[in-house]
């Protein structure tokens, strides 16, 4: 098999690393919170960085009127069906096309993964800006406005007594390195012919 | 002249300059210009301390735990005292475990607490402790700190040769210092000798579970037992209890008991004993004692009364029991870490009295008897004898080790601590004690492996110690520094109750074990509610029963009708918080009993009688959030012959 092959079929199967691992870590940390509170975002699935977590982020967050962290989102069907279907294309363009479509999926992927970071920040500022209008506390700017609380999509932030850092994490890495070896099969290919 | 002293001024100045740089590097230097005692027991903020101390609260009936080397109190663990902070013994979960043949007992005289131990090494599972009055043994479970079983000692009085563990933590064992009759029985109180009887109870301790069940109790004449403790390394298999009032007398014994030369150290080979129960030996005499376990599931204790007990005559087992004569009605009865030394503290004394394992096996291989008493051989005392420490200090009373061939005792009459070398018997260092030394604790101390950084001395008399606070003062311990050759003074610091005695252990044993919440989800109680899905109030006749929920900031339901004057209204509150260091707390106006403070996960239970007619608050009694004020319901309580359905309520 050509080497421009080999790096395409691995390119292509690392993302399946997204069911194993996380794809983004948010931490909440604080003076009262000596283990600080963090949610590991799945492709699938909220989870605990440490039990009960999430319930007491929640439980945080209902003073300043944020809604609770739901179980389940529809984001959570669609990005596996997303995961496994360009999974099968980039198996079947690894085996069955030529190296221009390695580019071609390489885009895709750029495209998607973009479309998900886009959806992941509108999310994260409804979950921020949307809040209960009986909030207990409520807080407003130095000009007037509504306090919101949307955590940073990428990096680390104040929000009142908490520091917030958003990262991605292993599961993204891996989707991020397939990328890039897909990209490169593309280079190796074209260099090959 | 002038110059001169100038220059040696400045000499100085750079002497202590250089010295106090110098002990950056090493603190174990001795020396009062060296290292301050300040420095050593200094354990900055958030820092945490390297061992724990379970210092009992005597007639406190409780158990403390302290850090060292800082000495400060972390927590009180009710045990044999109702403690209406925690609601114990005053809430429906922990009643049960005050519970007796003598009906419900709400204080004890809580007096030696021991760590579990395997191998003869501290495993930081479970402290046992005695209570003395009404004779109980308890278990508290080391990761939640929380007393979690008490099993009554029948037969048996003044609970005080206890609670003292073997190598394995195969028994517990229980013995008693008043003689009684065995079994009670209406008699003149003058016919004490030859038929009162003191038993000695060995107390059987689950592996998997730490289960406590009496296994045998053994039948021995009526002298007082005052203080025991396991052979270990080679004398495994052995318990050695001091005896006082082998005159056995039954008055003034202040006097009385004080006549004879000698009392006895009692040599019990348990395991042939074990052996020879396990074979069907022994009597079942008929009994009556209670036997109370907490389950950390269903949040809730159960009292059993067992109505059985198996007894043992010390005659029927040949070669089981043998009496080591010590002088002087001993009081400490300590084994080294390596099983050889036992050593009594004869406590009308001057001297130690010192018995060798090895020598006692030879004497009685080779039957070096002095009489017998009641049948149970008595060794002849020179044939035991390892050594004496002479003339050590006045009242020897406890002695325990370090694990590098140093011993140290305590002398209550002396007020100090000496010092004093295994195998050469002689002092090395004795220090003073503010005043009247009991106990005292090394972190292993009473195991095969001491940690012999510090000791604790457990003081009966403060007097001028600390500011004072009328007629009643506190006690106190004080820590020592015992890592160099001389012992040093490091700290005072106050107790509660009485610190009878202590067990100590390094931190790291313990601490990762510590349980941060119980899980809701395997909250078993039966009246838990673990979802708001379930809250409501059921009425059974006159009973009200009220599912209730807590979590920041609100019950729930906050809002209650239809309770009566002559209700009898249990409150059910469950706290949902899931989160490390969130209890709630709970009373009502009113109510008959303690407040609740309720664990993350935990259901506890309070009953409220009503009686006057009004609408009733009830609120968070531990300061939980930022909503902590407004945590709080109200009930309505309408007249007996009202008509008003029950119904309940939250932010509607």
């Amino acid at each position: 098999m050509k080497k421009s092959r080999i790096l395409m079929v691995l390119g292509v199967l690392l993302p399946l690393m997204l069911f194993v691992f996380p794809l983004w870590n948010i931490t909440l940390e604080a003076p009262q919170y000596p283990t600080p509170l963090g949610m590991d975002i799945y492709i699938n699935d909220f989870a605990d960085a440490n039990p009960h977590d999430i319930k007491n982020i929640n439980l945080m967050n209902h003073y300043v009127g944020m809604k609770y962290i739901p179980d389940a989102i529809p984001e959570f069907k669609i990005f596996p069906a997303g995961i496994i279907i360009t999974t099968i294309l980039g198996l079947l363009i690894a085996f069955k096309a030529n190296y221009k479509w390695y580019l071609y999926w390489f885009i895709l992927m750029v495209v998607l993964s973009s479309a998900g970071l886009y959806d992941f920040y509108l999310w994260e500022h409804d979950y921020g800006n949307d809040l209960d209008p009986k909030a207990i506390m409520k807080f407003t700017n130095p000009d007037g406005s509504v306090m919101g609380f949307q955590p940073p999509l990428f990096g680390s932030k104040d929000i009142l007594n908490f520091r917030a850092h958003s990262y991605p994490q292993l599961g993204a890495f891996f989707m991020g390195i397939g990328m890039l070896l897909s990209f490169l099969a593309f280079l190796v290919g074209k260099k090959g012919k | 002249m002038k110059k001169i002293s100038y220059s040696m001024l400045s000499l100085l100045g750079l002497a202590i300059i250089f010295t106090s740089c110098g002990d950056q590097g090493k603190s174990s230097s001795n020396g009062a210009l060296s290292s301050s005692a300040a420095e050593k027991v200094y354990v900055a903020p958030g820092e945490h301390d390297d061992y724990y101390a379970f210092i009992s609260g005597g007639f406190s009936g409780q158990l403390s735990v302290y850090g060292l080397p800082s000495g400060r109190l972390f927590k009180v663990i009710p045990v044999f005292s109702q403690d209406a902070e925690k609601a114990y013994g005053y809430n429906e979960e922990t009643k049960p475990m005050l519970n007796t043949s003598f009906g419900f007992v709400p204080w004890d005289d809580s007096h030696h607490p021991d760590i579990s131990q395997t191998n003869g090494e501290l495993d930081g599972r479970f402290v046992f402790i005695n209570g003395n009055n009404t004779p109980r043994i308890a278990k508290i479970d080391l990761t939640t700190f929380e007393t979690t079983e008490i099993i009554e000692v029948p037969n048996s009085a003044g609970n005080h040769s206890s609670s003292f563990v073997t190598e394995n933590t195969e028994y517990v064992v229980a013995g008693t210092r008043f003689s009684v009759p065995v079994p009670q029985r209406d008699m003149p109180i003058n016919e004490y000798k030859g038929n009162f009887k003191g038993v000695l109870s060995f107390i059987s301790v689950d592996p998997e579970d730490g289960g406590m069940d009496i296994k045998f109790q053994l039948i021995m004449p009526g002298f007082d037992y005052d203080l025991s403790h396991p052979g270990r390394g080679a004398s495994h298999g052995w318990f050695f209890f001091t005896t006082y009032n082998t005159e056995e007398a039954s008055t003034l014994l202040e006097v009385n008991a004080s006549q004879n030369d000698k009392d006895f150290i009692a040599a019990v080979n348990w395991k042939k004993i074990e052996e020879y129960v396990n074979n069907g030996g022994g009597t079942i005499m008929p009994t009556n004692y209670a036997h109370n376990v907490y389950d950390e599931h269903t949040h809730t204790a159960t009292s059993t009364m067992k109505k059985e007990v198996l007894v043992v005559d010390p005659l029927k087992v040949p070669g089981a029991v043998y009496f080591l004569p010590t002088p002087k009605s001993p009081h400490g009865c300590d084994v080294d870490p390596s099983g050889e030394y036992i050593v009594g503290n004869g406590k009308l004394s001057a001297n130690l009295t010192v018995h060798s394992f090895t020598k006692m096996l030879d004497a009685i291989e080779n039957k070096k008897f002095d009489g017998e008493a009641y049948g149970i051989p008595i060794l002849k005392f020179e044939d035991v004898l390892a050594g004496t420490v002479n003339q050590a200090g006045l009242g020897p009373l406890h002695t325990e080790f370090d694990g590098q061939g140093n011993a140290y005792t305590t002398f209550f009459i002396s007020s100090e601590v000496v010092k004093w070398k295994l195998k050469t018997w002689e002092v090395v260092d004795r220090q003073s004690t503010y005043y009247s030394v009991g106990h005292l604790m090394i972190p292993g101390g009473n195991s095969r492996k001491p940690f012999g950084k510090y000791a604790l001395a457990m003081n009966k008399i403060t007097k001028d110690r600390y500011l004072p606070t009328g007629p009643e003062v506190t006690q106190s311990a004080q820590l020592f520094d015992i890592s160099g050759e001389k012992m040093e003074l490091l700290l005072d610091f106050p107790t509660i109750g009485e610190p009878h005695y202590a067990a100590g252990i390094p931190a790291d044993l313990i601490k990762p074990n510590s349980k941060k919440i119980y899980s809701l989800t395997e909250n078993k109680h039966k009246y838990a509610t673990t979802s708001d899905a379930d809250v409501r109030v059921e009425r059974n006749g006159k009973e009200v029963h009220i599912y209730m929920t807590m979590i920041r900031s609100h019950f729930n339901p906050d809002n209650i009708e239809g309770v009566k004057v002559g209700d009898k209204v249990y409150f059910h509150v469950t706290n949902l918080e899931q989160d490390y260091d969130v209890p709630h707390g709970v009373s009502v106006i009113g109510a008959n009993t303690s407040e609740l403070l309720i664990m993350p996960g935990q259901t506890e239970s309070f009953v409220w009688e009503p009686k006057q007619v009004g609408v009733w608050p009830f609120y968070c009694t531990d300061f939980c959030s930022a909503l902590h004020q407004e945590m709080q319901g109200y009930v309505r309580v309408s007249p007996a012959d009202s008509d008003i359905d029950l119904s309940w309520s939250l932010g509607e």
